[in-house]
């Protein structure tokens, strides 16, 4: 078993109270608990206060046992036992997990540890100079057929070289985690097979009548999760009787499409495009789809413009601007401001699209493409 | 090759629609409700039938275990909690079904739910899978939203699914530690008995399955008991999903009949083996917990669980780690030997002094800085731990070791000697720059 010890008196923060999001979603915590067993709920927010404070303090450990109604020590053996927490505080921009355990170690794990050693510190649990990186060993994360694999707080990143991780390490140093999609770093879908799929190649209906039989059973699925409060309340909301939009027919095909909304019907033949539309599903908690202010689609042109090309743009973000119909620099130059913000609530990019001032980028490349952005910026396009 | 026709997780690479639609449209959630209007004797009945052994790693039958529930509420809720607590080293397949095909899941925790009485389903879900946890959440809400879930279902049998999450702590994969878990303690294992069908969750009667155990009850009921039956031999029926890792050329999880061999397996799905079927040195059948069986005697063996019992081995989780030439398998079972350090909950003193022990003389063996009688001393304490603790963590610790030892002690003497031998010289030499 491991030891592990609350940070020293000196680094404790002497307060502790959940903000607001996170307070609500601690409720919704508790009541999934019969009343009188909300103890069940204490590593769960523990949890919520490891997200909202990067660590856990030991006045969190003392609050949230307050609020649960335990003692003082039960909550602190949960939270010394159960090796996810950290106890310490951890790099601000990333704290990386490198899976160390023996599949991916088969696989090179040990020079990814190297170049965490190198560029971050030399020891585990310690924080680089500036105060932003940490890294440590983990135990298995559950990816084995990606090995190597680092975790990045919510996200794992997956087949890597030592290279590739540096350049992670970078991006996230440099406050641009959006630039590296989590998941396979090389080109294969998930745990399938690098190299393309040896199974289901194509979607398996079984007897499309029986299929038909049941959509219609299920009908009115309904109401979207639009119009939820953001991120973590997709997972934590549960039966939320959704709030009724005014255009959801009672049709299953609404069902879950919120997300992959207009243009998807026509994009989705190659599966390429399906993952990317079927991936941002969580994200579409954040704005609903049919607001005012979002910016209006086209159908796909001929000529789509390489959008990558914005700063802040990777191939998942991209993905997901197509299934918006958004193909060129020029409608991503003609957002208004409360377009943009409905694009930024969208993506849950809390204010990327101005930090990055994608309006700007996307003017210089609609107007003269690489040559003009050069021109305005100084440096090429990535 | 199982044929796609009788894949069970036609949607495991997330290729295709994830929706509620999407998984109806490949033909889940279809007709549950006269599954569920059969009955509960029917369910089991062809849940045994089916010959599905669990696929948490024990194999233990799944019918049988539901019909260990009491039949009559004494007034005491019943629960159904499912282990997702995926941690196994090696083990990667409850992941993709609770990110690309949840609804296999869930339906499966409504029809199980139905056969044991329970109207309250507990996922417990491992720590590290947040992106999957919103996934499957994701999913759940869709199905309460379509009435398939919550009070006055559609299906006319209420059922409330609740994901839980844990926070890193391997140990929490045994079922009790699950339960003590799920009650906000510290994950340290239950003594049996009383057993969780009897005194589980909260002191009411409980089952605990694994997450691919619940997700094949549906298709097997729709399709029949006979059905997966007549996949793989008989004991070891129906279709797995298989994560392969290590060094084969592309590592991947998929979805096989029972009893592949396991040439078949590697040749078809992963590659084959890096640089050639002659640079297989050793396999790790079913995850870090069962023994290692080296290269030549696995290669034409179906993999299922009653030929790698024969083997010494087993078929766990079904995660298989493959180990080319090129590694050293000293440092390898070490590794497994830290990892089983790092998790034992400390509760029984075999195991937690065991562990740690084990470990450090493991940590010399990779050296070689260690007597050829550490060897049998080494596999004596594995002896000793095995089967004196509450839980199977300390078998689990002490079966790699074991293995190792059974297949690669010329390996272990040959480092030992190695390392004397240079110790021997390197004084030589200091000896003579003395003179």
């Amino acid at each position: 078993m491991s030891v592990r010890r609350l940070a020293e008196e000196s680094v404790q923060p002497a307060e502790f109270a959940f903000n607001r999001e996170f307070a609500a979603q601690a409720k919704v915590w508790i009541k999934k608990y019969p009343k009188e067993r909300a103890q069940s709920a204490v590593i769960p927010l523990l949890m919520l206060a490891q997200e909202q404070d990067g660590w856990v303090t030991k006045r969190a450990i003392e609050t949230i046992a307050d609020m649960l109604g335990m003692p003082y020590i039960r909550a602190l053996e949960v939270a010394t036992f159960y090796t996810q927490f950290q106890l310490k505080p951890v790099g601000t921009r990333a704290h990386v997990q490198v899976c160390g355990t023996t599949p991916c170690m088969l696989r090179g794990s040990e020079a990814l540890m190297d170049v965490c050693r190198s560029k971050i510190h030399p020891e585990p649990f310690h924080l680089n100079d500036s105060g932003t990186l940490s890294w440590e060993e983990v135990e298995c994360q559950g990816a084995c057929v990606n090995a190597p694999m680092v975790m990045i707080f919510k996200d794992s990143f997956e087949d890597l070289t030592p290279e590739r991780l540096a350049y992670i390490i970078d991006r996230f140093e440099a406050g641009r985690p959006g630039d590296v999609t989590p998941g396979p770093q090389i080109d294969r879908i998930y745990s399938g097979p690098a190299g393309g799929l040896t199974t289901l190649k194509q979607e398996i209906k079984p007897g499309a009548k029986n299929g038909a039989k049941a959509t219609a059973k299920a009908k009115s699925p309904a109401a979207t999760k639009a119009g939820r409060p953001k991120s973590p309340a997709t997972e934590t909301e549960s039966k939320s009787p959704a709030k009724a939009k005014a255009n959801v027919k009672a049709d299953a095909k609404t069902a879950a499409s919120a997300t992959e909304a207009p243009k998807m019907s026509s994009a989705r033949k190659d599966s390429a495009t399906a993952k990317a539309a079927a991936k941002p599903a969580p994200v579409a908690a954040a704005a609903s789809v049919d607001d005012k202010n979002r910016p209006a689609g086209i159908a796909k042109p001929a000529q789509v413009d390489d959008l990558k090309m914005i700063s802040g743009v990777g191939p998942k973000i991209e993905g997901i601007l197509h299934s918006l119909g958004i193909y060129t620099f020029a409608q991503v130059a003609s957002w208004k401001q409360a377009e943009r913000d409905w694009v930024d609530g969208y993506l849950k990019f809390k204010g990327r699209i101005e930090r990055e001032d994608w309006l700007k980028q996307a003017k210089a490349l609609a107007k003269g493409g690489e040559a003009e952005y050069i021109k305005v910026f100084g440096k090429k396009p990535r | 090759m199982l044929a796609d026709k009788d894949r069970i997780f036609t949607n495991i690479y997330g290729v295709y629609d994830k929706s509620l639609k999407g998984a109806m449209a490949r033909g889940h959630w279809d007709g549950t409700k006269q599954i569920l209007e059969k009955g509960r004797d029917w369910i089991i009945n062809e849940m045994k039938a089916s010959g599905l052994r669990g696929r948490g790693g024990a194999g233990f039958p799944t019918g049988l275990k539901w019909s260990f529930m009491p039949k009559e509420s004494d007034g005491r809720p019943h629960y159904l909690v499912i282990n997702a607590d995926e941690s196994e080293p090696g083990t990667c397949k409850d992941r993709d079904i609770m990110r690309h095909d949840p609804h296999t899941l869930i339906e499966g925790c409504v029809i199980a739910g139905f056969s044991m009485g329970a109207h309250a389903t507990y996922i417990y879900v491992r720590g590290e899978y947040m992106r999957e946890r919103e996934a499957l959440q994701a999913a759940i809400d869709e199905c309460y939203d379509a009435g398939l879930l919550g009070k006055n279902s559609k299906l006319g049998y209420d059922m409330d699914v609740y994901v839980h999450h844990g926070a890193g702590a391997y140990i929490c994969g045994e079922e009790t530690a699950l339960l003590e878990s799920l009650e906000g303690k510290k994950g340290q294992p239950r003594l049996k008995p009383p057993f969780p069908a009897n005194m589980g969750l909260y002191g009411c009667p409980t089952t605990v399955n694994n997450v691919e155990s619940i997700a094949v009850a549906p298709t097997i009921l729709r399709r029949g008991g006979a059905w997966f039956a007549g996949i793989g031999r008989p004991n070891n029926t129906g279709t797995k999903l298989f994560c392969v890792s290590g060094h084969v050329n592309t590592p991947c999880t998929v979805e096989e009949a029972m009893s592949i061999p396991f040439r078949e397996l590697i040749e078809t799905h992963c590659g084959g083996i890096r640089g050639g079927w002659d640079n297989l040195l050793a396999v790790i059948p079913g995850g870090s917990s069962v023994p290692m069986v080296p290269g030549a005697d696995i290669i034409d063996t179906p993999m299922d669980f009653d030929s790698l019992r024969d083997l010494k081995s087993g078929l766990g989780t079904a995660a298989v780690i493959v180990m080319d030439k090129s590694t050293d398998v000293v440092k390898a079972i070490w590794r497994l030997s830290a990892f089983y350090k790092h998790e034992s909950c400390g509760q029984c003193t075999p195991c937690r002094e065991g562990t740690g022990w084990m470990m450090r003389v493991m940590d010399r063996m990779v050296k070689g800085n260690a007597q050829k009688r550490e060897i049998d001393m080494l596999f004596d304490v594995t002896k000793q731990i095995e089967g004196h603790t509450i839980c199977a963590l300390g078998d689990a610790a002490a079966w790699p070791i074991q293995g190792l030892i059974r297949h690669f002690r010329p390996e272990m003497e040959a480092r030992i000697d190695q390392y004397t031998r240079n110790a021997v010289q390197s004084r030589n030499t200091r000896l003579e720059a003395a003179e």
